[in-house]
């Protein structure tokens, strides 16, 4: 008798749910993320298809935005996994100038929430991998492992398919797609301990060192370019930082911290007090519900 | 807050010690158990109350639980725990909770995966859903109340889903003053419904998931008179799945075959049940060929081993045939494979079970179309009653014959959940409407070979020069399919095609004079119909049909059966007012007085083809025209030589 361990559970529920797309869908793509959620979603790929490549795509929506080392990471990954990889910049934002400064929740909204329908739409995905995980927020918790969204992407809480056992029904109708979460049930620590388990290589950003930040709003930015506009009396100074997620970096609040390896990190995570979406924007727009209300408009 | 303030994490040791730490919770097991019980039992106060006592709560989470609590909370000033689990924008204006929800927490021992599945009765198919990936079910019970209709139903649920351990939770003994007495009755009266379903055990704990009560340390000092374990005690030690079925015979249902280059063929799949090593001998079910297993191949290196739960890529010593669908076991204790089952089913939609429709039927790998037969029987899941039926509704529970156009491979559900439990998938929306638990198979179809014909429908089709193909003529009654079928297979013979045409009326004077005009009748006429049809189709013939055939289910049905561009839907399109004012036989008079009861189009539902290959609108096209079309159309595809 072997008793499996809960990461070894989860590994194999989550190649499971991979292989089930790759085998009834007609052109899956994995969105890649860059951050540490979509390191693990892209090494389970890796070995659930090995020796083949993952045999789809890694889509990243770009919003132009990113830190520097995530962009030098995303195409060392592609390289390094065979893998083709599409980047995406919705064509409106761009020649509009979209930015986190002057446009505020408009920002996310064209690059990512259009962005990523735009880019969907074009390429005819009909499934499309998505890293995020049941245990980052509330509206997330009930959403289905295969989530399925109508022509025009919108999503319905009320009107999931049920899920049962392991058998994921993947039938759609022309024009709709599924998003899949293959690591729903992973939480945020599973995550890091897979991380150090299988020595997958992650942004050095999650990683504290000294970098330049502003203070603003209660929250530490980093200034990553020179497109960082800096306002009257700041001026960017050296703080040991570190990042709990990634995004677009204006809107991205980093901790000060000393950790400077996986376990230190971690350790830091299971001491801390506050949440893991806290350094983001995202999630405190819109008041309580605005995360659902975001998915029922498309965001992933 | 609660007496104690227990803490299934250690700080300490975190804090001092972190590589041992994530050493001692790296080789966690995993238990996923579902919390169920009424509206008010508090269900979601006690995931609130484990998430709270592990530590899953940050700070600023807490911050918004306490303002939301003061401001939409049911517990006055104190902290609402249910506000932490109830998710959706909606449920939180109704108080309830209406979908399963999955929770994360960890103890010291273990990690567990909670499902939170709603009390309220339209909810059943939620509650199945959650207890379907389950180890363990809590039921809940309020103190106060006691074993209620929802208790019952809930416990019954969790058996029938197979779940086999069960903790009976007895909620709020704060409000009960912690009575021994109180909680006793309600074992005593829960242990005799428990025995009278087939339920073989169950762990009862006085709990308060307000307070805290014999949640993480047991006895409370609140319970002294109280000598089992904990909550968290006890589901830190039962046993997981996974675990259990390490024991029985190895299976792997194969997922994806895994082709990177001519040198490697690869059979990918989770383990269902048992272990597997290199050399051991497999065969490869339904097809029955042997072979050994020649490597087990992952991205860090082969394994000497692989155990249920795993998810692996085998290869194997001999070239067989074996693809998505098929079942590698081991060679001497194969599963068995059958078409024709007694299975219990939940119904999940809103649109009820329709005997003799096809659906697709999904089950580990291989995807069927299956019928269901009128249910032998509904269980009432209060009661535990087998009240008579023809059909099943919403959350709805009845036990039914299921036969499939394939053989399948299973095991009975107590054996196997991966082999035998499936879906059923509604083949218009996609909608998952049913899951079904297969009790036994009701004729093995090993018995019945498919005898293997020298002549195919091949050679049937070149001795007649011609590619065969099915006319399916599909309108009102009185819209003209027979007038323009009967002209376009004069044109066919004119033309020296092999032709049958078969008509609705003909038909039920012979091979199906012993059906009627209801739903089920219907259906089973279209399905006998387009039996024939496919024979006649594969004795090289074109078959024209004249039916009504009002159902696209139906329809699509018998183009499933077909080869790829055989099957010709081709819808005479007749408004209901100008058929009936043609009223050939007289027949919409007598629907409109009543004395013909379910009529097409009058009180019985034509659903019109939405992308037939064909459409004729007789209004504005003679039945000449209409053939004429039709046979330029037909021969035009497949008769490049005319």
């Amino acid at each position: 008798m072997q008793q499996l361990t809960h990461l070894e559970r989860l590994e194999a529920e989550s190649i499971h749910i991979m292989r089930e797309v790759v085998a009834e869908a007609q052109k899956p793509v994995m969105l890649y993320s860059i951050g540490k959620d979509s390191a693990v979603m892209l090494h389970l790929a890796r070995k659930a298809f090995y020796p083949s490549p993952p045999p789809f795509p890694l889509l990243h929506v770009d919003t132009t935005w990113k830190f520097q080392e995530m962009y030098r990471l995303r195409d060392k990954m592609a390289a390094e996994s065979g893998m083709e990889l599409i980047v995406y910049q919705n064509p409106e934002a761009k020649a509009r100038g979209i930015n986190p400064f002057d446009h505020g929740p408009l920002h996310t909204d064209m690059w990512k929430t259009e962005g990523l329908k735009q880019a969907l739409d074009l390429h005819g995905f009909d499934a499309a991998f998505g890293g995020a995980r049941r245990d980052e927020e509330k509206s997330r918790a009930k959403e289905r492992i295969f989530s399925f969204r109508t022509a025009s992407h919108g999503w319905d809480p009320k009107n999931q398919r049920p899920e049962l056992w392991n058998l994921y029904n993947a039938r759609k109708a022309k024009g709709e797609s599924i998003r899949v979460f293959p690591i729903s049930n992973w939480t945020e620590l599973d995550i890091w301990q897979y991380i150090m388990k299988e020595e997958i290589e992650i942004v050095p950003l999650y990683m504290a060192a000294e970098r330049p930040t502003v203070e603003r709003d209660g929250m530490l930015l980093m200034v990553d370019d020179d497109r960082f506009r800096l306002e009257p009396g700041e001026t960017p100074q050296m703080r040991s930082v570190r990042f709990r997620t990634l995004g677009c970096y204006p809107l991205t609040g980093a901790v000060e911290s000393t950790a400077s390896t996986l376990p230190e990190v971690v350790q830091e995570m299971l001491l801390t007090t506050t949440s893991e979406r806290q350094g983001r924007v995202i999630d405190k727009d819109g008041g309580d519900a605005s995360m659902e209300k975001k998915k029922q408009e498309g965001y992933f | 807050m609660a007496d104690s303030d227990p803490v299934y994490r250690t700080d300490a040791l975190i804090a001092e010690d972190i590589e041992a730490y994530l050493e001692l919770h790296q080789n966690k097991t995993l238990l996923r158990f579902i919390t169920c019980g009424s509206v008010d039992d508090g269900k979601s106060t006690l995931i609130g109350r484990l998430l709270y006592d592990s530590k899953m709560i940050f700070e600023d989470q807490l911050a918004a639980l306490e303002a939301d609590s003061k401001r939409v909370g049911t517990q006055g000033q104190e902290i609402d725990f249910a506000l932490l689990v109830d998710g959706l924008a909606a449920e939180r204006e109704q108080g309830i909770t209406i979908d399963v929800a999955y929770r994360f927490f960890a103890t010291e021992k273990r990690k567990f995966i909670v499902a939170d599945t709603p009390g309220h009765e339209q909810y059943t198919r939620n509650m199945v859903t959650g207890a379907s990936t389950a180890d363990l079910a809590v039921i809940l019970i309020d103190a106060r109340k006691g074993v209620l209709t929802q208790t019952r139903r809930h416990s019954y649920l969790a058996h029938l889903i197979g779940i086999r351990h069960l903790v009976l939770a007895v909620n709020k003994m704060d409000l009960v003053s912690y009575d021994k007495d109180t909680f006793d009755s309600i074992v005593e009266e829960y242990a005799e419904f428990a025995a009278s379903i087939g339920i073989e055990g169950f762990t009862a704990i006085p709990i308060s998931g307000f307070k805290g009560d014999n949640i993480a340390i047991a006895p409370s000092a609140n319970t002294p008179w109280y000598d089992g374990p904990s909550l968290i005690n006890h589901l830190e030690t039962v046993e997981v799945t996974d675990t259990a079925a390490q024991a029985r015979g190895f299976r792997m249902p194969v997922q994806w075959v895994n082709r990177p280059n001519l040198d490697f063929r690869g059979f990918s799949g989770l383990i269902a049940s048992g272990e597997i090593a290199p050399g051991q001998d497999v065969r490869i079910v339904p097809s029955g060929k042997t072979s050994k297993v020649k490597s087990i191949v992952t991205l860090n290196g082969e394994l000497d081993r692989a155990v249920a739960g795993q998810s692996v890529t085998l290869t194997l010593a001999d070239e067989v045939d074996c693809s998505r669908g098929d079942v590698i076991a081991i060679a001497d204790d194969p599963p068995q494979v059958a078409d024709q089952f007694e299975s219990t089913i939940v119904w999940m939609s809103d649109e009820e079970l329709i005997p003799g429709r096809g659906y697709w039927l999904k089950l580990a790998t291989q995807t069927v179309t299956a019928t269901v037969a009128e249910p032998k029987y509904e269980v009432n899941v209060n009661t535990m009653e087998h009240l008579a039926a023809k059909t099943l509704g919403l959350n709805s529970i009845g036990v039914a014959e299921v036969t499939t156009d394939r053989p399948l491979v299973f095991e009975r559900y107590e054996d196997s959940r991966t082999l035998g439990g499936f879906i059923l998938i509604d083949k218009l929306t996609n909608a998952t409407v049913a899951a079904g638990m297969i009790h036994f198979s009701l004729r093995r179809a090993q018995n019945v070979h498919w005898q293997a014909l020298e002549i195919g429908r091949e050679q049937h089709a070149a001795l007649k020069r011609q590619a065969p193909a099915v006319l399916w003529f599909t309108g009102l009654s009185g819209s003209g399919k027979s007038t323009i079928a009967n002209m376009v297979e004069k044109r066919l013979h004119s033309f020296s095609r092999h032709s049958f045409l078969l008509d609705g009326d003909n038909i039920r004077h012979g091979l199906n004079k012993d059906l009627g005009f209801t739903e089920a009748d219907r259906i089973e006429n279209i399905r006998r119909v387009g039996e024939v049809a496919k024979l006649m189709a594969d004795a090289g013939l074109i078959v024209l049909t004249a039916f009504i055939s009002p159902f696209r289910a139906e329809r699509e049905m018998v183009r499933s059966m077909l080869p790829e561009g055989e099957f010709v839907e081709i819808f005479i399109d007749t408004p209901l007012s100008v058929a009936e004012a043609r009223d050939v036989k007289g027949l919409y008079k007598k629907a409109r007085s009543g004395e013909l009861k379910n009529f097409t189009g009058i009180d019985s539902p034509y659903e019109a083809p939405e992308n037939p290959e064909i459409r004729i609108d007789t209004t504005a096209t003679t039945p000449e025209e209409a053939a004429n079309l039709i046979v330029e159309r037909v021969l035009g595809v497949w008769t490049p030589d005319l």
